[in-house]
């Protein structure tokens, strides 16, 4: 498609195109005329693509009710479900839309937003969540399913200032750079620890009709691969998971910088700026 | 994500008359398939009739030393389940050969026999696709087609049924039990359960409308020493199989009583190979052997533009089941 566009110039819209147009009646309502927005966004190259993401804006905003109102329904009243269930111990009634995935519900209307969503199509594992005990993905998961579960997410793994075993190991063994896929990295690691202690197999496991409740690296890996990260931290990972898992302690191979050597550095910092 | 109204059913026969009586409703099991198609706008039910609370997720004993797995038993306990390890473990090795640990705490062997395929035009509303809308013609025919059939595609279709548990169930000549609105149930031997696409791709199997995956039912089996599960794709994990073996054997010493082969990803049903099976029965369990049934599974093979690679690829694949069946490596 044209890069180089006459932004006042009004596009042709197709059939389709405008049958959509149609279709999103709030568009108006996001501050911009319908055709306006559609015209510059299919001249830019952007297209329908555009269009689905101002359309999960509308239904996020949707979503999200006010602080003091979990209880209140959202704006939509067609298909509206009510579901009781527990969100890391608390009792939680919601009343949503029928499309609403868990991790929309934690993050837009339980303020619980230590769950990610990176690809929200199954593909990446951010979104992991723990549902009575095993590790899902929050985002193929309808929250109408969820009547009477308990739902487990980054949030409620410490107890109060003490952080999860397999929190304080990530932080030990830089178990992440940006930090974006960790909070579905752990919530997965702690469900995994569980499936070993039950002697669940996996993809590598050698013989499949024993038990196997020790894991190597290669069982870590595997039986962590549904939990993709971007930066890479892999390897912090898989040490992390398996002083957890082994309860055998390692030595971190790095420290804090304590106040002196930061001092030092800054120092140094100065100096290289003035030459 | 177009809207629907959420349906919470009890019992199985109620939630076969919620689909009949409703031409645009779907069954949601695990979901892991039926929402991500629904978020890319390919399915558009305006019903989904939850089964997650049905009684059927039981793992037990059947008639005749066989086992019977309900349809919304989850994938990991189906492929950990004590009699499914020890008696259909290249059943435990193929379940756990699909997705990630995440996704098989969610999956259900109702819904994975019944996932979707992965052409990447079907994926795409922008592109035409005869199985998301019959009539379009099929983008991938000419277009890029590295993942797709070279077994008995059509000029409609050329796309794979990409499941794993499947073709250990074809293996292990598994029934799938279904049953209808009225209650009535039958049994649909597995290797009619998928359909070829031929000139309706819009079908993917022989389910009537409405009918209810209640149960899969597995045979004794003789195969719970020899097997094997290889899969090949892009990545170690965490990825569809561009070529799945499904390798079983039932030895007499060195010598091959029965075999049976399966390859997966090759075409839009798992893919029993009568030939390889043919050309193993009664052999000594070898590399020679191994090789020559290779040839006969690959022999019929029709490539398409971008995925000649899968008969070579194939037929190295089968070998190396084969010789993992036998314990040979
Ligand atoms: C990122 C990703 C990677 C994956 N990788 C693999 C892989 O490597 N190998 C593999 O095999 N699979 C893989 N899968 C697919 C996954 O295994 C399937 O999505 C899953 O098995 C479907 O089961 P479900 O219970 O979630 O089905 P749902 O999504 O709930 O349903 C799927 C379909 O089946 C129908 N259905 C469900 N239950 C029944 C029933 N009892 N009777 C009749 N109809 C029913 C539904 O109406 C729907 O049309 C992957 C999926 C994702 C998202
Ligand atoms: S191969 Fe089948 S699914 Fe893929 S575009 Fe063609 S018709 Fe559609
Ligand atoms: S956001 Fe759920 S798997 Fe990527
Ligand atoms: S830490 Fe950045 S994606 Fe994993």
């Amino acid at each position: 498609m044209e890069d180089n566009l006459d932004e006042t110039s009004q596009p042709e819209l197709s059939a389709d195109e405008e049958a959509l147009v149609k279709e999103m009646p709030a568009l108006t309502d996001v501050g911009q005329a319908r055709r306006t927005f559609l015209g510059q966004s299919l001249t830019s190259g952007v297209g329908l693509f555009a269009l689905m993401l101002l359309e999960k804006e509308q239904a996020l905003a949707a979503l999200s009710a006010p602080a003091d109102a979990v209880f209140a329904p959202a704006a939509a009243p067609e298909n509206t479900i009510r579901i009781a269930m527990k969100v890391n111990g608390a009792a939680k009634t919601l009343e949503l839309d029928s499309r609403v995935v868990l991790l929309d519900a934690l993050r837009e209307r339980l303020e619980l937003t230590g769950t990610k969503k990176g690809c929200d199509q199954g593909q990446c594992g951010a979104c992991t969540v723990l549902v009575d005990g095993r590790r899902v993905l929050s985002c193929l998961t309808l929250a109408a399913t969820l009547e009477g579960r308990e739902v487990t997410t980054i949030e409620g793994l410490a107890r109060g200032e003490q952080l999860h075993p397999m929190q304080a190991a990530f932080i030990k063994y830089d178990g992440f750079q940006c930090g974006y896929c960790t909070p579905g990295q752990i919530c997965s690691a702690v469900g995994l620890l569980e499936e070993a202690r039950r002697g669940e197999a996996s993809h590598v496991t050698e013989n499949v009709t024993v038990n196997t409740t020790s894991l190597t690296d290669e069982e870590i890996r595997e039986r962590m691969s549904g939990n993709i990260c971007r930066c890479g931290a892999y390897p912090g990972i898989v040490a992390a998971i398996k002083e957890v898992h082994s309860g055998k302690e390692t030595a971190r191979t790095w420290r804090f910088v304590n106040d002196d050597e930061l001092a030092r550095v800054r120092k140094e910092w100065q100096t290289d700026e003035t030459v | 994500m177009r809207p629907f109204k959420y349906t919470r059913v009890s019992d199985a026969n109620a939630a076969a008359r919620a689909v009949t009586a409703n031409p645009n409703a779907e069954f949601l099991a695990g979901g892991t398939n039926i929402l991500d198609l629904m978020k890319e706008d390919v399915e558009r039910p305006n019903e989904l009739v939850d089964l997650t609370r049905l009684n059927l997720a039981d793992i037990k004993a059947g008639p005749n030393g066989g086992v019977t797995i309900g349809a919304l038993a989850k994938n990991t306990d189906t492929a950990n389940h004590p009699l499914i390890r020890k008696s259909y473990p290249l059943l435990t090795q193929a379940i756990l050969a699909g997705a990630s640990g995440q996704l098989r705490n969610m999956a259900t062997n109702g819904g994975n026999l019944m996932q979707r395929t992965r052409c990447q035009y079907f994926y795409d509303t922008a592109m035409p696709c005869n199985k998301r809308e019959p009539g379009t013609g099929c983008g991938a025919r000419e277009g890029l087609n590295r993942i797709h059939a070279i077994f008995g595609w059509s000029e409609k279709c050329v796309a794979t049924y990409p499941g794993d548990m499947a073709n250990a169930l074809y293996a292990l000549e598994a029934q799938v039990r279904v049953r209808n609105a009225s209650g009535r149930e039958r049994s649909i031997p597995i290797v009619d359960f998928h359909r070829l696409p031929g000139d309706t791709p819009e079908k993917d199997n022989n389910l009537e409308r409405g009918e209810l995956i209640v149960a899969i039912d597995l045979p004794k089996s003789n195969f719970a020493n020899n097997y094997y599960y290889l899969k090949v794709r892009d990545r170690a994990s965490y990825a569809f199989a561009l070529v799945a073996v499904a390798a079983a054997l039932d030895m007499d010493g060195g010598r091959i009583r029965q075999a049976r082969v399966v390859m997966g990803s090759v075409a839009h049903k798992p893919w029993r190979s009568r030939e390889a099976e043919a050309a193993l029965s009664g052999k000594p369990a070898s590399e020679q052997t191994f090789r020559s049934a290779s040839e006969a599974a690959l022999a019929g093979a029709k490539p398409l533009a971008h995925n000649a690679y899968k008969i070579e690829l194939g037929k190295r694949a089968v070998v190396r089941a084969l010789m993992r069946a036998a314990r040979l490596i």
